[in-house]
C-alpha cells in the first residue's frame, strides 16, 4: 500500500537529522500560521502563486534561491566544522551523514541556488530591458518556478523522511546503483533533479524564444543589453545541454527500477559512459552558471562607471564564443580516467581556449572603468571583488587544464577551491551584485548600502580565508569528501578554512538584516523615479515596481538609438509631460496550473521513490487533467482598459516628475 | 561618503591582508608538508616543475591585469577630479586586437606545455630504465586496497612496497566501485574500475615512506582508503619478498572473494600465495564484482567500523 | 486604432504586445521547434549510448538474433503513412474542413496505434524469450532507446485524442490551431526520429 515507507524512514534515533528536520519544520509552521492568523493567504494565492507575471516569478526563483543558500550553507558549515574536529577523530558526523551532507551540499547549491538566483534575475530583468510586457510563454514560466520548487522540496523531505544520496553531487555509478546504493537516497536526487530540470528545460525554451523574438519595435539584436546577450547564450545552453542530463538521469533510473544494464559492473554496462554523458551536461552547466552573471557585471560596471560598456561587439562574440565551446571540454573533468595522452591533450587545449573569451571580457570591464567616473556603491564593490576573486579562480582553472597537472591535483583540495572561486566569486558575487543592483526594480526602494557593504566585506575575506587554505591542502595531497584524516600538517589549514566559514556565515546574516532593515526604512530607501542608479537599459524607464503591464505604450526604438540612449529618450517624454496614446492592453490571466502542476508533481516523484506505484499512477493523471482543464479554459488574457492603464501610468509620470523637481540632477 | 568608506576599507583590508600575510608564513613554517610540492620521483618532479612554469606564465598576465583592474577602479573614482573623464571611450581597434591576442598567445604557449607534458606524462607509458619495472597489480576493494606481485606470487593489503631505484608498473582495478589510486610524493594519480584494467608508471628515487590514498570518493568507508607506500633499497625490498612468502594466508578466490566484502578501517596485514589468474580473473570479471552493503540499513542508521 | 479584445479566440498579435511584434502563431511554432531541438539531443543522448552499449550482448542474444526486420518494415510504413496523414488533418484544420481534420486525424491514430501494437509485441517477444532489457547493456540501451521513442508516440497520441475533442468542443479556434500545429511538428519530429531508429538502431544490428 505504501510501498518501501514504514515509519523506520523517520530518523528518530539520529539526533542532528531529527533536531534539523524539527526545527526547519517549526519554523515552516510558525510561518503558515503567521501568513494565515494575519490573513494573507488570499493575496498570496492570487498575486504571487497563481502569478505568471515575470517580475513575480523572478521574485520568487531569487527568494527559493535565497532559503536554499541558507540549508546548503548550512551543510557546508557543518563539513568545515566536521572537517577541523576529525583529525585523528571520528568528528560529530558519523560517515553515513557526512556523505549525505556533502552530497546534498553540492546538489542544493548548484540546482536550488545558484541556477533559481540567476533564472530570476533573468525572469524580473530581461522583459523590461527588451521592452515588451512579459515572456513569450507565461504560464509555462510559472510552470517553470513550481517544478523547481518540488524539486528543492524533495530534496528536503529526504532529510526527514528517508535519507539523500550518499554519492556526491554527480552520482557516479556503480556506487549509485542499486548494489552499492540500495537505499531511497539516490531516487531522491534523481527523481528531484529529473523534475526541477523539466522545470529548467522550459525556462530555456521560454527565454530563448522571449529574447530572439519579442522585442520592442526597432530593439535589434545589436541594441539589447549585454544581459539579454548573455541571458540569451545562457538559456541557448540549456537548452542543448538539460536534456543530455535528463536522459542520463533515466538510465540510471532505469538501472535502479528496472534492473537495465547501462552502468551496472555486470553484464555489459559501461561506467566511464556515464562520467562522459554527466559531464557532457556538467560542463556547460557551470557556463549556464557564469554567463548571467558576466552579464549582471557589464551592466553593473557600466552604470556605475557612467560610460557604455566598453567593445560592446566583442563582448557578443565572446558571449556567443564561450556558449559553442563550452560543449568541447567536458573531458577535462576526468582527464585521469585514462583516455590516453592524445585525447587528454586535445581537451586540455580547448579548455584553455575557452579562456580566451573569457579575458577579453575581463579587459572590457576594465577599459569601461577607464575614463569613467566610478561610484562604489555595492554592486561595484561585489564586481570588483569577483574581477579579483574570478580571475585568481580562472588561473587555477587553466592550471587544472594542464593534463599533468591534473594528475596530481584532480579531486583534491585545489580542485575544490577552484571550483569554489569561480562559482562564489563568479556566479555567486555577480548574483548579489545583480540582487542589490535591481531590488529597487523590484520593490521600490533600495536595500541599505551600508549593511550591503558590510556583508560584501565579511563573503569577500571570509571566502578567502575559507578556500586558500584549500589551495595548500590541494598541494599537501589531501584529497576532497574526507570525514576523518590523520595527517598532522593538513589540521591548522582546515582551521582557518573552518573561521572563513564563520566570517561567511556573518555575511549572510548581514544580508538577512540588510532585508529587514531596508523594509522597515523603505520610505526613506524609496526610489520615486525609477532609475535610482542612472541606469541605460529601459528596465529605468519604468516605475519602480513596475505596473503589472511594464510598459503603457512598448517603447519604440529608433535608428539613432543605441543601446545605451533608449532610456534617455524615453524619459525625456515622460518628463517633458507628453502623453501617450493609451489603449487597452491585454495581459495573460494568473493561473493555479503551474502550482497544481507541482502539486502532482510532488507527489508523483514521493510515489516513485518509495515505489508507491498506485500514488504513482493517480498523480500522473493528476498532472494530465490539469493540463487539460488549462487547455480548455476560453479566457486566457484579461483585459486592462485604456482608462486604468492612464491612471497608473500618470500617476507614476507625476511621481517621477515631482521626485526629479526635488532632486539636484543627476551627475 | 562613499570615498570615506571606502579609503577606511582599503586601509583596514591593508591591514588585515600584513596580518593575514604573517600568519600565514608562521603556519607554512610550522605545518607546511607540501607532498606534490615535495615529489621524491621522476613524474611528480616534471609535474612539480609543470605546475610552477604555468603558474609563473599566468601570473604574469594576472597580476598586471588585477593590479591594472583595481588600479582603474581607484583612479577612476567619482571623487577623483585629476582623473580624465572619457564617455565616448567605447571602442578602440587596436585594443580590441591587443586584448583578443594577449590572452590568445598565453595559451598557446600554454597550450604547447599541455599537448607536449600530456605525451611525455602519460601514465601508460613506461619510465625509461635499464631493469624491467616492478609489476604491481592493484586492486581497490570497500575499502582497502590490495596490492599484488605477480611475478613474486604474494600480495599486501593497505601497505604497498616497493624498491627505490626501480621504475613500477601497475595494473590497475576496481572489485566493486570507482576509486582513484594515487601517492602524492610520486605522481600521478589513475581511477580504478570494475571490469577494466589502466596503467600507471611510477619510479621512487630514494627510499622513504610515503602516503597514498583514494581519491575517487566511493562511500562511508572511504577516508580509511589510505596506504603507506614505502620504498625500500633493492636488497631490503627481496627480503621483505622473501619474509612475506613464509607466513599469513592465501589469496585465492575464495579469500578474495570475503576480501571483497565492505569492510571498514582494515590493518595492513599480506598474503603468503597468490593466485596467479585472480586479477585477470577479476578485470574479465570471472570473479563477480564485489558485493554491496550486506543488509539494508535502515535510512540513515550509522555503520559501525569493524576495526 | 481600436482596443482589441481580451479573448483566446482570435489571432492577436501577443495581446500584451504592440501591433508591431510578430503573431502569436509565429511565437508559439518557434519555441515549440525549440522544445523539439532539446528533445531531439536528449534522443541523440540515448543514441550515443546505443551506440557504445550495442556490442555488450553480455553473451546474450545480439541484434540478428532478434529483430525481424520485416516487422520494422511495417512499423516504418505505419509512421511514414500516419505522416502524411498527420499533414492532411494540419491543412484540414487551416481550412475548418471537419471531415478532412476529423478522419485524417481519426487514420493517423489508428496507424499510430498499430506501430504501438506490433512494437509492444515485439518488446513482449523479446522479453518472452529471455532477451529483456535487463539481460544485456546493448538491451538495456535497445529497449530503453525504442521504447522512449514508443513513450513519445504514446503521449502523441494522447495528445491527438485531445486535439480531436478540443476541436469537437470549441471549434477551430486560433489558439486550438496553434496546438494543431504543435501537435503536428511533434510527430513529424517522431517520424524523423524513428528514421533514425530504424538505420542506426535495425539496419545496422542486422549488418553486425
Amino acid at each position: 500500500m505504501l510501498g518501501k515507507l514504514t515509519w523506520a524512514a523517520i530518523p528518530i534515533d539520529q539526533p542532528i537529522p531529527l533536531f534539523a528536520a524539527g526545527f526547519v519544520g517549526f519554523i515552516i509552521f510558525c510561518v503558515l500560521v503567521y501568513i494565515t492568523l494575519k490573513g494573507w493567504v488570499p493575496y498570496l494565492w492570487r498575486e504571487w502563486i497563481t502569478s505568471v507575471d515575470h517580475k513575480r516569478i523572478g521574485v520568487m526563483y531569487v527568494f527559493l534561491a535565497g532559503v536554499m543558500l541558507i540549508r546548503g550553507f548550512s551543510d557546508a558549515i557543518m563539513m568545515r566544522s566536521q572537517q577541523a574536529l576529525a583529525f585523528q577523530a571520528p568528528g560529530y558526523l558519523p560517515p553515513d551523514h557526512y556523505d549525505q551532507i556533502f552530497s546534498a551540499h553540492g546538489t542544493l547549491m548548484i540546482f536550488f541556488v545558484a541556477m533559481p538566483f540567476v533564472i530570476g534575475l533573468m525572469n524580473v530583468v530581461v522583459p523590461l530591458q527588451l521592452g515588451v510586457r512579459d515572456v513569450a510563454f507565461p504560464t509555462l514560466n510559472s510552470v517553470s518556478f513550481w517544478l523547481t520548487a518540488t524539486g528543492a522540496l524533495l530534496v528536503n523531505v529526504s532529510l526527514v523522511v528517508g535519507e539523500f544520496a550518499r554519492t556526491g553531487w554527480l552520482a557516479y555509478p556503480p556506487l549509485s546503483e542499486l548494489t552499492y546504493s540500495p537505499g531511497v537516497g539516490v531516487d531522491y536526487y534523481l527523481w528531484s533533479l529529473q523534475i526541477s530540470g523539466v522545470g529548467t528545460l522550459l525556462t530555456g525554451v521560454n527565454f530563448v524564444t522571449t529574447i530572439l523574438k519579442l522585442h520592442a519595435p526597432g530593439m535589434t539584436y545589436m541594441r539589447m543589453p549585454m544581459f539579454c546577450w548573455t541571458a540569451l547564450a545562457s538559456c541557448l545552453l540549456i537548452v542543448a545541454a538539460f536534456p543530455i542530463l535528463t536522459a542520463t538521469f533515466a538510465m540510471l533510473l532505469l538501472d535502479r527500477y528496472l534492473g537495465f544494464h547501462f552502468f551496472t559492473n555486470e553484464a555489459g554496462g559501461n561506467v566511464m559512459m556515464y562520467v562522459n554523458l554527466i559531464w557532457a551536461w556538467g560542463h556547460p552547466e557551470v557556463y549556464i552558471l557564469i554567463l548571467p552573471a558576466f552579464g549582471v557585471f557589464s551592466e553593473v560596471v557600466s552604470t556605475f562607471s557612467g560610460k557604455p560598456l566598453f567593445g560592446y561587439r566583442s563582448m557578443v562574440a565572446a558571449t556567443l564564443v564561450i556558449c559553442i565551446l563550452a560543449f568541447m571540454v567536458w573531458l577535462h573533468h576526468f582527464f585521469t580516467m585514462g583516455a590516453g595522452a592524445d585525447v587528454n591533450a586535445v581537451f586540455g587545449v580547448t579548455t584553455m581556449i575557452i579562456a580566451v573569451p573569457t579575458g577579453v571580457k575581463v579587459f572590457s570591464w576594465l577599459f569601461t572603468m577607464y575614463g569613467g567616473r566610478i561610484v562604489y556603491s555595492s554592486p561595484m564593490l561585489w564586481s570588483l571583488g569577483f574581477i579579483v576573486t574570478f580571475v585568481l579562480g580562472g588561473m587555477t582553472g587553466v592550471l587544472l587544464a594542464v593534463p599533468p597537472a591534473d594528475f596530481v591535483l584532480h579531486n583534491s583540495l585545489f580542485l575544490v577551491a577552484h571550483f569554489h572561486n569561480v562559482i562564489i566569486g563568479g556566479v555567486l558575487f555577480g548574483a548579489f551584485a545583480g540582487y542589490t543592483y535591481w531590488f529597487p526594480k523590484a520593490f521600490g526602494f533600495r536595500l541599505h548600502e551600508g549593511l550591503g557593504k558590510a556583508a560584501f566585506w565579511c563573503w569577500f575575506i571570509g571566502f578567502y580565508l575559507a578556500f586558500m587554505p584549500l589551495y595548500v591542502l590541494g598541494f599537501e595531497g589531501m584529497t576532497r569528501r574526507m570525514q576523518h584524516y590523520d595527517v598532522p600538517a593538513w589540521h591548522p589549514w582546515l582551521l582557518i578554512a573552518a573561521l572563513g566559514a564563520a566570517v561567511i556565515l556573518a555575511g549572510i546574516v548581514l544580508q538577512i538584516a540588510q532585508v529587514v532593515v531596508s523594509f522597515r526604512h523603505r520610505e526613506q530607501l524609496r526610489d520615486v523615479t525609477g532609475d535610482p542608479w542612472n541606469g541605460h537599459s529601459l528596465e529605468w524607464a519604468t516605475a519602480s515596481p513596475p505596473p503589472p503591464f511594464n510598459f503603457a505604450v512598448l517603447p519604440r526604438i529608433t535608428e539613432d538609438d543605441t543601446y545605451w540612449g533608449m532610456k534617455q529618450r524615453v524619459l525625456r517624454q515622460t518628463d517633458t509631460g507628453e502623453e501617450p496614446r493609451y489603449e487597452d492592453i491585454e495581459l495573460p490571466r494568473n493561473s493555479p496550473t503551474g502550482f497544481i502542476c507541482a502539486f502532482f508533481a510532488t507527489f508523483m516523484g514521493f510515489a516513485l521513490i518509495w515505489h508507491i506505484w498506485w500514488l504513482v499512477a493517480a498523480a500522473f493523471v493528476g498532472a494530465f487533467v490539469t493540463f487539460v482543464v488549462f487547455a480548455w479554459r476560453d479566457r486566457t488574457e484579461d483585459r486592462i482598459p485604456a482608462d486604468e492603464v492612464a491612471r497608473i501610468d500618470r500617476a507614476n509620470r507625476a511621481a517621477r516628475r515631482a521626485a526629479l523637481a526635488q532632486m539636484q540632477p543627476a551627475q | 561618503m562613499n570615498q570615506g568608506v571606502s579609503s577606511l576599507c582599503s586601509r583596514s583590508v591593508v591591514a588585515l591582508t600584513a596580518r593575514c600575510g604573517v600568519l600565514s608564513a608562521l603556519i607554512a613554517l610550522t605545518a607546511c608538508q607540501p607532498a606534490v610540492l615535495d615529489p621524491r620521483g621522476p613524474v611528480g618532479e616534471a609535474q612539480k616543475t609543470i605546475l610552477i612554469d604555468s603558474l609563473a606564465i599566468m601570473l604574469a598576465i594576472v597580476i598586471p591585469t588585477l593590479v591594472a583592474t583595481l588600479g582603474c577602479a581607484w583612479w577612476y573614482r567619482r571623487s577623483n577630479t585629476r582623473a580624465r573623464h572619457l564617455p565616448d571611450f567605447t571602442y578602440s581597434g587596436q585594443l580590441e586586437m591587443i586584448v583578443w591576442a594577449i590572452p590568445l598567445l598565453t595559451i598557446m604557449l600554454l597550450g604547447g606545455v599541455a599537448w607536449i607534458s600530456s605525451h611525455d606524462l602519460d601514465p601508460a607509458r613506461p619510465l625509461p630504465s635499464k631493469d624491467p619495472p616492478l609489476e604491481v597489480q592493484v586492486v581497490s576493494l570497500d575499502w582497502k586496497w590490495l596490492f599484488i606481485y605477480p611475478r613474486q606470487h604474494v600480495a599486501s593489503v593497505n601497505h604497498l612496497v616497493i624498491p627505490a631505484g626501480l621504475p613500477v608498473h601497475f595494473s590497475l582495478t576496481s572489485a566493486s566501485v570507482m576509486n582513484a589510486f594515487f601517492i602524492p610524493q610520486l605522481g600521478s594519480m589513475i581511477y580504478t574500475m570494475n571490469g577494466m584494467a589502466t596503467q600507471l608508471n611510477l619510479h621512487a628515487d630514494e627510499p622513504g615512506v610515503f602516503l597514498g590514498l583514494s581519491t575517487n570518493y566511493s562511500g562511508d568507508g572511504f577516508a580509511d582508503m589510505h596506504f603507506d607506500t614505502e620504498a625500500l633499497p633493492m636488497d631490503r625490498f627481496s627480503a621483505w619478498v622473501d619474509a612475506t612468502r613464509g607466513t599469513g594466508p592465501t589469496l585465492t578466490s575464495q579469500s578474495y572473494t570475503e576480501l571483497a566484502k565492505q569492510s571498514l578501517g582494515v590493518a595492513p596485514f599480506t598474503y603468503r600465495d597468490v593466485d596467479p589468474d585472480l586479477f585477470k580473473n577479476i578485470v574479465t570479471q570471472a570473479l563477480p564484482p564485489g558485493p554491496g552493503p550486506v543488509e539494508e540499513t535502515s535510512p540513515g542508521a550509522s555503520k559501525r567500523a569493524e576495526k | 486604432m481600436s482596443a482589441a479584445q481580451g479573448t483566446a479566440g482570435r489571432d492577436l498579435r501577443m495581446g500584451h504586445a504592440a501591433r508591431d511584434i510578430v503573431s502569436k502563431r509565429i511565437i508559439v511554432g518557434y519555441g515549440f521547434w525549440i522544445f523539439l531541438l532539446s528533445d531531439i539531443i536528449m534522443f541523440s543522448a540515448f543514441f550515443a549510448a546505443y551506440a557504445v552499449l550495442s556490442g555488450q550482448t553480455a553473451g546474450g542474444p545480439s541484434g540478428r538474433d532478434v529483430f525481424h526486420l520485416h516487422i520494422v518494415a511495417i512499423e516504418t510504413a505505419c509512421l511514414l503513412l500516419s505522416s502524411f496523414t498527420c499533414g492532411v488533418a494540419s491543412i484540414g484544420a487551416r481550412a475548418h474542413n471537419s471531415l478532412m481534420y476529423y478522419g485524417s486525424m481519426a487514420v493517423t491514430a489508428v496507424l499510430g496505434a498499430a506501430f504501438l501494437f506490433l512494437e509492444a509485441r515485439e518488446f513482449a517477444g523479446m522479453n518472452a524469450i529471455g532477451a529483456g532489457p535487463s539481460r544485456s547493456a546493448f538491451l538495456s540501451s535497445f529497449f530503453t532507446l525504442v521504447g522512449c521513442h514508443g513513450l513519445h508516440v504514446t503521449l502523441g497520441l494522447l495528445w491527438l485524442l485531445t486535439m480531436m475533442a478540443q476541436v469537437f468542443a470549441k471549434g477551430y479556434r486560433h489558439d486550438i490551431l496553434r496546438r494543431i500545429l504543435c501537435f503536428s511538428l511533434f510527430w513529424h519530429t517522431l517520424d524523423i526520429i524513428w528514421i533514425g531508429i530504424f538505420t542506426v538502431v535495425y539496419l545496422t544490428g542486422m549488418a553486425q
